[in-house]
């Protein structure tokens, strides 16, 4: 009874935040320089929120909300303006299935983040190629042993199947390779708890953000390139996602938003990026759309 | 006032009802997936129309919840008990001073701890015992076990309570010994008592999210294995409700996984019902 009471309260108390998220949007839009509602990747939201401070400790009329939720949760939110400014590790494109609609939205890359297969330290492994990670996320190989390492099974570990790490995991680590649900792998919602996993796992793999990275887990070379920020900038690393900041094109309250986004974007918001070990837009020497293709080759 | 807030109870109460329901039977009004999908074993919501999919099946995450909490009651049913009768009948003075303050508190304790304690603990130990992940059914049963056993003691222990001192009193005149009184009369006459602490027991367990999710693996698999991971509905719906888009297919499924999830509450509310209207007679 406690439990349900407990549920019950709890799905109640975000059906109010979603109206306070609303009524939050629109008081924005009517007193330009009011406030910004942020919602999205949970990836981002550590910079978002930094940059937020920093930018009302300078601007103190304005006031920045960032929320979490996911980027899903982001695009629906600047898709019916219940939020001024979406997260999303994604392009609004590879979510096009499930009714966002690209076209009404405008996309500001903010910063770039790098992905690594990392490793439980004891595999015994160091280096592979890439048909060998999509054998292995794929399931046809199965212990250590089969390519030069101990002799360990091999343990999965995923983010869920809606996370945007997956999806850029999937798509240019193991060539769209999506059907990688090998039974028996493990499936954990946040980057933190995917490292401790595969720290702790004998014969764990996983993927992380560079930034995830410490001595506890191996970092795998793939085809011999190490997985670091030099290498992404060159795309000769190419597991890496832009983070996306998504307005709505309606133009509400878009004075405000762009100037946040201006902010992130200067000298100061960069600098910051780079001290999270993110890797800021200006440093990329290439440039990827949303079907993955890059300029220049 | 007091007819205000029982209003409001009622309201808030009709319009999650009403909110739930018509976000979860959505997707099969629209034609999206159909029942049969559904209910079947193939989960596959990001694969391509040339895999097969989306496949939208909930079956094994249904199963999932149900082994977990059935799993977790098999073990916590019988201890808590057990203990119930220790606290009531055989030592009631320490069980008011030490057991009662004792269930109280592991009450308290939000379940993030419990899934935290899971997590570092009971998965390396299955780990290294084992030489599995860890992560699975058991170390999800263990969890949860834990959790529900301070409902199932203190509901218990106040259906022991009730009954009738006349009857133990008789039972000894006739000559019984204490545990032919425990066992022939004391728990025949609490047991629908019992039973009601144990479906809340169910109850808690069906529900719990956060605790399971950190030690089940959430693999989409039913791979009835106490040793390999798996998920249950509520890991799925919170790994999953933040990442997808509100209004698509892959999101009002997850409702209709909800859906699910209540209307087994309101079942197993019904069968306490049920229980306690035969005490009645």
């Amino acid at each position: 009874m406690l439990k349900k009471s407990l549920l019950l309260g709890g799905v109640f108390a975000l059906a109010f935040g979603a109206l306070t998220g609303c009524s939050e949007g629109t008081s924005g839009q009517q007193q330009a320089g009011g406030s910004l509602t942020i919602v999205g990747s949970t990836a981002m939201q550590p910079l978002v929120e930094e940059a937020g401070k920093a930018y009302s400790a300078k601007n103190p009329n304005v006031q920045i909300n960032v929320q979490g939720g996911g980027s899903g949760q982001g695009l629906s939110s600047v898709m019916n303006d219940t939020a001024d400014i979406g997260n999303s590790d994604l392009f609004a494109e590879e979510k096009s299935n499930e009714n966002i609609d690209p076209s009404q939205l405008v996309d500001h890359k903010v910063f770039v983040v790098g992905f690594a297969p990392v490793v439980n330290p004891d595999v015994g492994v160091d280096n592979l190629t890439q048909q060998q990670l999509i054998d292995i996320f794929t399931g046809k190989i199965k212990n250590w042993k089969e390519i030069g390492g101990k002799d360990l099974p091999v343990v999965l570990v995923n983010r869920p199947e809606s996370s945007g790490t997956r999806a850029t995991f999937a798509k240019y680590a193991l060539k769209g390779n999506t059907e990688f649900r090998a039974k028996g792998g493990i499936e954990e919602d946040s980057s933190g708890t995917v490292r401790k996993i595969v720290s702790e796992t004998p014969g764990a793999i996983g993927y992380l953000a560079f930034s995830y990275i410490d001595s506890s887990v191996k970092a795998l070379k793939l085809d011999g390139v190490e997985p670091t920020n030099q290498n992404v900038c060159t795309n000769k690393w190419k597991v890496w996602s832009y983070e996306h900041m998504y307005t709505n094109k309606n133009g509400k309250n878009s004075k405000t938003e762009n100037a946040f986004i201006q902010y992130i974007l200067s000298g100061e918001g960069q600098a910051l990026v780079k001290k999270m070990e993110y890797i800021p837009v200006s440093q990329m020497k290439v440039e990827r759309d949303a079907d993955g293709s890059v300029k220049p080759e | 006032m007091t007819l205000v807030s029982a209003w409001v109870l009622i309201i808030t109460l009709f319009s999650l009802l009403y909110f739930i329901a018509s976000k979860g039977i959505a997707p099969f009004l629209h034609g999206e997936v159909t029942l049969a999908d559904f209910f079947s074993g193939n989960w596959g919501p990001s694969l391509s129309a040339e895999q097969g999919g989306p496949q939208y099946g909930a079956l094994d995450f249904i199963l999932g919840s149900l082994m977990v909490a059935l799993g977790s009651a098999v073990i916590s049913g019988p201890l808590g008990i057990g203990a119930a009768l220790f606290m009531t009948e055989i030592a009631p003075k320490a069980g008011r001073k030490i057991l009662q303050p004792a269930v109280e508190i592991l009450v308290g304790i939000p379940s993030v701890v419990y899934g935290f304690i899971g997590l570092t603990l009971i998965v390396p130990a299955l780990r290294s015992i084992f030489g599995e992940v860890g992560f699975g059914l058991l170390a999800g049963i263990i969890v949860l076990s834990v959790m529900i056993l301070p409902t199932i003691i203190s509901i218990s222990a106040d259906a022991i309570h009730s009954v009738p001192q006349g009857i133990r009193e008789g039972s000894y005149a006739l000559g019984a010994t204490r545990w032919q009184t425990i066992s022939g009369l004391v728990i025949r006459v609490a047991q629908p008592g019992l039973l009601t602490a144990v479906v809340l027991g169910i109850a808690r367990a069906f529900g719990e999210a956060l605790a399971v999710q950190m030690v089940i693996g959430n693999t989409a698999d039913l791979p009835f294995h106490l040793l390999k991971p798996m998920s249950t509905l509520t890991s799925v719906i919170t790994l999953n409700m933040g990442n997808t888009v509100q209004g698509s297919t892959y999101n009002n499924v997850l409702w209709s996984m909800a859906l699910i999830l209540l209307l087994m509450t309101l079942i197993l509310i019904l069968a306490i019902r049920f229980i306690a209207r035969r005490r009645e007679v």
